[in-house]
């Protein structure tokens, strides 16, 4: 519900940098509407509404507000847009400003004021470092009751409500010559000389205007030009050039093998109109010749107690809202630093308005040039001296300040008491290390700048700049130009070196003092909490409680504490948690280590790394050149595979069961017609061909006669079977392999590797045929008397054309290939005809059949089919771990072939034992009772637990045709327990299923029924 | 993500291929008896080191041939390509290769030396 719009009472400037005041927008916070600027981010809006209070913390739900301005906030997460639009845990500091932009808090019941959750707060004592470990190690239990209410307080934003998301994301590859991350001076003046030797070159840049630093410093002047307009100027210049792609509103959040690149562009979130041909977000997967890095330093938080109050902020931040957005945080406002660049964003807030009544540095040294500015200003200052608390409920309102002992470990002196709406800290500068560390480079601990900065690299990439630990202007661009050259160089191109730029700017001395924590004058542990990780909330006392408690490596107390993970990857905990660290153990930083960095730099959207590829384009869905009529026919359908395949045709509203036993019933009454188009098929030519097959399958080849089928198994090398079927001799040095549906792909590759990798020698080349042959199998005893009635100039009688044989012919005016083999045990035609008439053979037999009681049958009835004849299923019955012996099928493992894949693991002592899992069939006592696949088989019912099991069904159906139930069981010595009871014990409380153990040929066992006489 | 220079194609992405593991794993012949714990060093053991390592990689999304590659596992660094039934050329992947174990395994020596007859033909005569 729109309420009263609310004055902009911190806007101060118009016309600063990055704000456009003429475009003024609504946007909604919480329910409640507010004006913003064009240019805003939604922190610098809402600071200009004088709101800072934006969410509750993950564990304690302490009240946060915005601290810093760019993508190292830990704090102002909310959630953004409505229905499915919502994303949740978006920085709002990164967050583009647009008219109608709907933003909500998070992680706070009922409201943010006013949260049940900081009853936490009140129980913290209850929350220490390894909370989660300690409480839910034992019993397990009290996991399973606490989850919910766990997850629910300690979690982040929530997803929308929809799980439809109505955006679309792209996916693009790109390769550079160069890649410059980060639009800051460095960045630009890398970019710059990079693009002036004509090689293709990629600026991207995390926000949404160039310039970095430069827009937020209102004391640099380039060439001429305040900052920004120099940063303008050269974006202009760079925009102009064919070979450099511009990439704004986009972070670069992976580094990987390779100099491969990730980058999140974010096309419309910006936009209140979200063009429909524009994706929301574009995945760049970018392979780069050669990198620089320009990603620029992170100012770090100081450690004191209450540090996470809203109106507690990063001193730069105070500065980037001022000069690019015109917002002043505060009206009255205290710094404390350990350095003194921070002094200069404390006399530009104060100049601007915000009485800045102290500036309280731990050190007594700061440089005279800002003592002295400082005393212009008529800011009073306490050298050696520390904030020791900061208080208020939802706002910072009081600050304690106290001299601190020269190593700034202790009080020296009384607490004075100052009023404030504003705390700046600045404890230093951690450089943007981030992606430098996750392509494998490595740091080193900068003994000046107490920071780490990049050292030896992996990857072909060099750091410049404040990310090179680089602060000062100059340094920074004269390295950009030096890492430019060096590339363009290396890549083999060449380029004239730019003039550097004439930089006027106050000098600066960077080295801040290593306080890692301001002490509170109490015991360890007492006092107000005191943060590092902030999105964490993780304390100062967490870590020291980790190392009391034996946690002393990094990457211990890391996991631990929780401090540098999820998110925020530390990025302003890291450094002030490995100072605490180091000095719980007595030990000095770099030998103390740091954690590496893990990709994603920021929280990414999974829907973006999805792109297209989901839905209908997750997977692809094959389907045969009959699969239209199948679905006129109404047939239901399953997925085998990536094939979507018929299951079975229900009429008149029969039941799975009743049109699946009409069906099996049909097959063998009078005739059935099964799409077999999915079967694998693989054409094999070259004068090797025959003598390639003998090495791959389990039985002779080499005298297989042309026109002649014959059945196939093939075996790994470790002897276990791993697909069959049935393959066709057409000529001397031309066979037709059919493989199972699901296996066709991996047998061709199996096939593939054993050609290419051991048997070079051997002239045979494959080719997968799948796809170029639509397959109609026509099944029962009347199947003969169709194909005539449909008209074929093949001789269908047995003299002519045998069991196990193809001929070559037309049906109907269709060329075929017809191989009379079978899978049901009735007589059997496999007609197989060129794709494109497919669906003409599948009408043509369906008409010719119409009298003679044709029936579709699906892959449902195809598998009770063959589960009445015994016949195995690759994949059903077989695990990877089944020999053709266990299959009962000795007979197809030649014993006079020298060699052939398996054979000599085959012969190996473990093959021959007599406990190994064999097939067997089962029948049940009770005959309509069908046992479920996967139930395990035991000797005795009434067994104590453990109960000693025997194997598992691996196949089991209700026969129609027998009247009876049938089933496959792999059991431990099964061929030796023909006769025996088993019994098969139910999940649910019924009484298990009694079964006998027989042989596996269930239906017609002589196999008379093959050649369709009755 | 790798990028991997396909001798036939060129230079690909890793997405493009499929690893086939450890390289240069003679198959020992029938024709020579060895006994199952040698045969399971043919079968079932593969080499894992840290460093240089020479295996078998297929380009599955594009040409479907298979050829080597001398990677260093610790850096992913390719040191090297070369075809399926030669060696490596580098010193890095001679050196790897001479050093592996299977050198000296009697699985690899019952691939190679066939009593009577050759190799080509020890299979089934034609
Ligand atoms: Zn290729």
């Amino acid at each position: 519900m729109a309420r009263k719009k609310t004055m902009q009472t911190n806007r101060n400037n118009q016309q600063a940098v990055s704000i456009d005041s003429h475009a003024p927008i609504s946007f909604t916070f919480d329910g409640r509407t507010y004006q913003g600027c064009k240019g805003d981010t939604l922190a610098s809006a809402l600071l200009a509404n004088n709101v800072h209070l934006t969410g509750r913390s993950f564990k304690y739900h302490r009240p946060r507000g915005i601290m810093a301005a760019g993508a190292e906030e830990p704090n102002a997460l909310v959630g953004v847009g409505v229905g499915g639009r919502v994303e949740p845990n978006v920085k709002a500091t990164q967050i583009e400003l647009y008219d109608g932009l709907v933003a909500v808090s998070q992680n706070r019941f009922p409201s943010l004021k006013l949260d049940i959750g900081e009853i936490n707060s009140v129980f913290s004592r209850f929350f220490p470092a390894g909370f989660y470990y300690k409480t839910f190690m034992w019993p397990a239990s009290f996991w399973m009751r606490y989850e919910h209410i766990i997850r629910r307080a300690a979690g982040l934003g929530k997803v929308g409500d929809t799980h439809e998301d109505p955006d679309r994301y792209e996916k693009r590859h790109a390769h550079f010559d160069i890649v410059v991350v980060g639009g800051g001076l460095s960045g630009l003046s890398a970019a710059l000389q990079a693009a002036n030797s004509g090689q293709r070159v990629l600026l991207s840049e995390d926000q949404h205007q160039w310039g970095g630093w430069l827009r937020s410093c209102d004391d640099i002047i380039i060439d001429d030009m305040a900052g920004h307009e120099w940063a303008d100027k050269t974006i202009a210049q760079l925009a102009e050039m064919d070979n450099v792609t511009l990439l704004p509103r986009t972070t670069c959040f992976g580094y990987g093998d390779h100099n491969f690149l990730t980058l999140a562009e974010r096309v419309t979130d910006h936009l209140a109109e979200k063009p429909a041909h524009l994706p929301r977000m574009r995945l760049w997967k970018v392979r780069a010749r050669r990198v620089i890095l320009a990603t620029g330093a992170i100012e770090r938080p100081l450690v004191f107690a209450g540090n996470d109050l809203p109106g507690v902020m990063l001193a730069s931040a105070a500065q980037t809202y001022l000069n690019q957005y015109g917002v002043l945080a505060g009206r009255r406002g205290i710094l404390t630093t350990n350095n003194d660049a921070a002094w200069h964003s404390a006399f530009a807030l104060h100049k601007a308005g915000c009485l800045i009544t102290a500036i309280v540095d731990t050190r007594t040294n700061p440089a005279p040039a800002v003592l002295k500015q400082a005393a212009s200003l008529g800011i009073q200052t306490r050298l050696g001296a520390g904030i020791i608390a900061a208080h208020g409920r939802l706002h910072v309102a009081r600050v304690e300040i106290a001299s601190l002992t020269k190593t700034g470990d202790a009080l020296a002196g009384e607490a004075e008491h100052f009023d404030c709406d504003l705390v700046l800290m600045s404890g230093g500068m951690n450089p943007v290390v981030h992606l430098h560390s996750q392509s494998r480079g490595k740091l080193k601990w900068d003994e000046r700048t107490h920071c780490f900065r990049p050292s030896t690299t992996h990857e072909d990439e060099q750091c410049v700049g404040a990310c090179n630990g680089s602060f000062e202007p100059e340094r920074g661009v004269k390295e950009a130009i030096a890492a430019a050259l060096k590339a363009v160089k290396a890549n083999g191109g060449a380029a004239d070196a730019l003039n550097l730029p004439d930089i006027v700017a106050t000098k600066i001395n960077w080295a801040p003092m290593p306080i890692w924590q301001i002490p509170n004058g109490l015991p360890a542990g007492q006092g107000g909490k005191a943060f590092v990780d902030f999105q964490n909330d993780v304390t100062a006392s967490d870590i020291q409680l980790a190392v009391r408690e034996g946690y002393h490596s990094v990457e211990h107390v890391k996991r631990y504490t929780t401090t540098g993970m999820a998110t925020d990857q530390g990025k302003t905990s890291n450094i002030n948690a490995l100072g605490i660290l180091a000095r719980e153990r007595n030990a000095e930083i770099p030998a103390v280590g740091t954690t590496t960095f893990r990709m994603p730099y920021t929280p990414t959207s999974i829907g973006m790394i999805a792109g297209r590829d989901i839905g209908g384009l997750f997977d692809p869905v094959r389907t045969t050149p009959m699969d239209k009529w199948h679905r006129e026919a109404g047939a239901k359908f399953e997925h085998v595979g990536q094939w979507r395949r018929a299951w079975y045709y229900p009429q008149n509203g029969e039941s799975m069961e009743q049109a699946v036993s009409r069906e099996v019933r049909a097959a063998r009454q009078t005739a059935g017609l099964l799409d077999a188009s999915t079967l694998g098929k693989i054409d094999i030519k070259g004068p090797d061909a025959a003598e390639f097959l003998n090495r791959i399958y389990t039985n002779s080849w080499l005298k297989l006669g042309v026109g002649k089928c014959r059945y196939g198994l093939m075996c790994k090398d470790d002897g276990m079977v791993m697909d069959d079927g049935v393959t066709t001799r057409l000529a001397e040095d031309h066979f037709h392999m059919t493989t199972t549906t699901g296996g066709a792909a991996g047998v061709l590759d199996w096939l593939e590797e054993w050609l290419q990798t051991e048997w070079p020698e051997l002239k045979v080349y494959l080719t997968s045929v799948t796809e170029q042959w639509a397959v109609a199998t026509l099944s029962g005893p009347a199947a003969k008397e169709i194909l005539n009635a449909a008209g074929t100039d093949i001789n269908l009688n047995d003299e002519g054309f045998g069991f196990m044989s193809m001929r070559e012919g037309y049906i109907s005016g269709l060329p075929a290939r017809i191989y009379r083999i079978s899978f049901t045990g009735e007589l059997s035609y496999e007609i197989n005809v060129p794709a494109r008439y497919g669906m003409a053979l599948w009408t043509t037999l369906m008409r010719a059949g119409k009298n003679f009681g044709i029936t579709p049958y699906g892959t449902e009835a195809m598998h009770v089919l063959r589960g009445e004849k015994g016949f195995i299923i690759v994949g059903q019955e077989t695990d990877g771990t089944v020999t053709p012996h266990d299959l009962a099928m000795s007979w197809i493992v030649s014993d006079k072939k020298s060699d052939f894949i398996g054979k000599r693991a085959l012969a190996r002592h473990s093959m021959k034992a007599g406990d190994r899992k064999q097939l067997v069939g089962l029948k049940t006592k009770d005959p309509k009772k069908v046992i479920p696949e996967g139930a395990h088989a035991t000797l005795d019912p009434n067994q104590p637990p453990p109960v000693e099991m025997l194997g598992h069904v691996t196949s089991s159906y209700f026969s129609p045709n027998l009247g009876h139930s049938v089933a496959m069981a792999l059991l431990r010595g099964g061929h030796a327990r023909m006769g025996q009871t088993v019994y098969f014990p139910m999940l649910d409380s019924s009484p298990p299923i009694e079964a006998t153990i027989t042989d596996t040929s269930f239906y017609d066992p002589k196999g008379e029924r093959l050649n369709g006489k009755l | 993500m790798l990028e991997i220079n396909c001798p036939y194609c060129g230079l690909r992405d890793e997405e493009e291929f499929a690893c086939g593991g450890e390289a240069h794993i003679a198959r020992p012949l029938v024709d020579n008896p060895i006994s199952d714990k040698d045969f399971a060093d043919y079968l079932f053991y593969r080499d894992n080191p840290k460093g240089v390592f020479l295996e078998r990689w297929r380009h599955s999304a594009g040409c479907r041939r298979w050829f080597n590659v001398v990677r260093d596992t610790v850096s992913h660094h390719i040191l090297e390509v070369y075809p399926i039934d030669t060696k490596p050329s580098t010193k890095a992947g001679r050196a790897a290769y001479q050093a592996s174990w299977r050198r000296q395994s009697p699985a690899e020596a019952a691939a190679r030396k066939v009593p009577q007859k050759t190799r080509k033909t020890s299979i089934s005569k034609r």
